[in-house]
């Protein structure tokens, strides 16, 4: 899907996508996080439950959604990974008090 | 730049965007002397054009080529200007009367400015397809973004779709960095070219000719171009898995595709300007809205100025310029510069901004986006938030909406949290279409704030005088 052009650069973020370890770079976002680490669905549609990926990666089309360390409708792209992160893939609707 | 030091309650100027317009608008305006302030949604300067530019992980300056470290140039003068710098900033929220809302981590702010330049820059254009909601469909910004900001390229079977100079310049981009491209399918109308003939000598005459030939042979050298793609689909369960394209020959084809990056060009991010009322007219060359603004950046409504691509498309270079000059303007209009000072001060600029606009002509007619792309047939998504079809905006059509705010009414299309950030213009052009007027008559979305989405925590958050507590406590 997506890989990195040089592996050895920058320092590594440790992140938890659905509980599962993710190893980021420093400098990315929560998004490109997710694209780099193969998690090609980041949330399902509170319409139609369809799945959704990040689109735009400049916090335009609101695609890349994301609960991020308890609070829901994050925008992946604009946030960055940082060390210990809880990031939980949406789905539908953001849940009330999240 | 300082080290983030509190907002104040008030400032003399605020600018919004940190692509080349706000940085050299903010930039020019704190040397002058104006208590100046930039918020940017971004955590680091350059807008999407030098994206990352002060701490991109990519090395090798000829992947991204010189035009993009030029970004450089602009952030070293904002960050030595006096100007307070606040990334990672959503404005949500410009009154009239230049009252600022804003989100900064995650607290709102309600402060005062007594004038604003917006430079909120450019999107790309929506590229409505069938199948563009799957996940391994993106936009080439998005793409150039993972590569500017996390040396990301994709991988696997990967197809370029669209028109436009950015497509070739991301095409050309990855062929620098070794990123294997499957096929481009060039969607460019074979009759632009003879539309864009007469804009020919102007654009013989400006960079772009040099750079774009170098562009176009870069990558013809490496990638199969297919020409004249009249029709495009992406398709997969639960995620793309192929694009099935009709070329000329009127043949259909699939193609396996893990990645499809789509492109129809870029147009004025106009949604802070809408909101706040600026007056927009339909630009029929560049087929999109634009703030209606004189030839300082100055809207119709007073205080409130817009620099860069947001107030019409015209590239990078041009975009600093732009916010120079507003910059100029608004040292007058705060009383720091006399006129006779701001028009010689302005005249570098102003000749540096036309150099600049050569050739823009040329490339918006032979880039100008096929109908097919930019007005979707019956089955394709047009909303992406609220899941609306083309064919339920026409039936709204045929039930006598004649515009998208009473179309918004009947169908919430526009209406989820990207606020018509990728459907507005489809919408528009659908309603113009079905009801055979033009785009400028159908009109646009009339925007609200919150022009992004904030939650009722930080709003009720904002601080408060004693008098609006007492007012409410019983």
């Amino acid at each position: 899907m997506f890989r990195r052009l040089h592996e050895a650069d920058g320092k590594a973020v440790r992140l938890t996508v659905d509980g599962r370890p993710v190893a980021a770079r420093e400098g990315d976002s929560v998004a490109a996080a997710l694209l780099a680490a193969g998690i090609v669905v980041c949330r399902t549609t509170p319409v139609s439950g369809a799945a959704r990926a990040p689109y735009c990666m400049m916090g335009a089309c609101f695609e890349c959604l994301v609960t991020i360390d308890g609070r829901g409708n994050r925008q992946a792209c604009l946030v960055r990974a940082e060390p210990g992160m809880a990031v939980a893939t949406q789905v539908g609707k953001r849940e009330l008090g999240r | 730049m300082s080290a983030a030091p509190p907002l104040k309650d008030a400032y003399e100027l605020v600018v919004i965007g940190a692509g080349p317009a706000g940085l050299a608008a903010a930039a020019l305006a704190a040397t002058l002397g104006i208590d100046t302030v930039l918020f940017d949604e971004q955590p680091g300067p350059g807008g999407q054009i030098y994206r990352a530019i002060s701490e991109t992980p990519l090395r090798e300056r000829r992947v991204l080529g010189e035009d993009y470290w030029h970004g450089s140039a602009l952030v070293e003068p904002f960050r030595t200007s006096g100007a307070q710098y606040v990334p990672g900033a959503s404005v949500w929220s410009v009154s009239r009367a230049r009252e600022i809302g804003v989100s900064v981590g995650g607290a709102a702010r309600l402060l005062q400015a007594r004038h604003v330049i917006l430079a909120t820059g450019a999107l790309e254009r929506p590229c409505p397809i069938p199948g563009w909601t799957l996940p391994g469909v993106m936009t080439v910004g998005a793409a150039q973004i993972l590569l500017k900001s996390s040396a990301l390229a994709a991988s696997g079977e990967v197809v370029l779709a669209g028109s436009g100079p950015l497509l070739w310049l991301l095409a050309a981009q990855y062929v620098r960095a070794g990123v294997a491209i499957s096929a481009f399918l060039d969607t460019t109308p074979r009759g632009n070219l003879q539309a864009a003939l007469p804009h020919l000598p102007a654009f013989l005459a400006s960079a772009y000719f040099r750079k774009g030939l170098r562009l176009v042979r870069e990558v013809k050298r490496r990638v199969r171009i297919v020409r004249n793609v009249a029709a495009l689909a992406a398709r997969g369960e639960g995620r793309l898995e192929a694009i099935v394209y009709r070329a000329a020959d009127g043949v259909e084809r699939q193609l396996a595709a893990e990645i499809l990056l789509l492109h129809q060009g870029v147009v004025p991010n106009v949604n802070l300007a809408n909101a706040i009322g600026c007056a927009h007219v339909w630009d029929e060359r560049q087929l999109a809205f634009k703030p209606a603004v004189d030839e300082w950046g100055m809207s119709s409504i007073d205080g409130v100025a817009i620099a860069g691509d947001g107030a019409g498309i015209s590239g990078a270079e041009a975009a600093e310029h732009r916010g120079r000059l507003a910059a100029l303007d608004a040292a007058e209009r705060l009383g720091r510069i006399d006129r006779v000072r701001r028009d010689r001060d302005a005249a570098p600029h102003r000749t540096s901004l036309r150099r600049a606009e050569r050739g823009r002509a040329f490339l918006d007619a032979l880039y100008r986006p096929a109908k097919a792309f930019r007005i979707p047939h019956d089955d394709v998504v047009v909303c992406r938030c609220e899941e609306v079809t083309a064919r339920q905006v026409r039936e709204s059509v045929e039930l006598g909406c004649t515009g998208p705010n009473q179309m918004k009414a009947f169908l919430r299309c526009g209406m989820g949290p990207c606020q018509g950030r990728l459907c507005g213009l489809t919408v528009t052009e659908l309603i113009a279409e079905a009801r055979g007027v033009a785009p400028g008559e159908v009109g646009y979305y009339r925007l609200r704030p919150p022009i992004k989405p904030i939650t009722l925590e930080e709003l009720a958050g904002l601080p408060k005088t004693a008098a609006a507590v007492a007012a409410v406590e019983r």
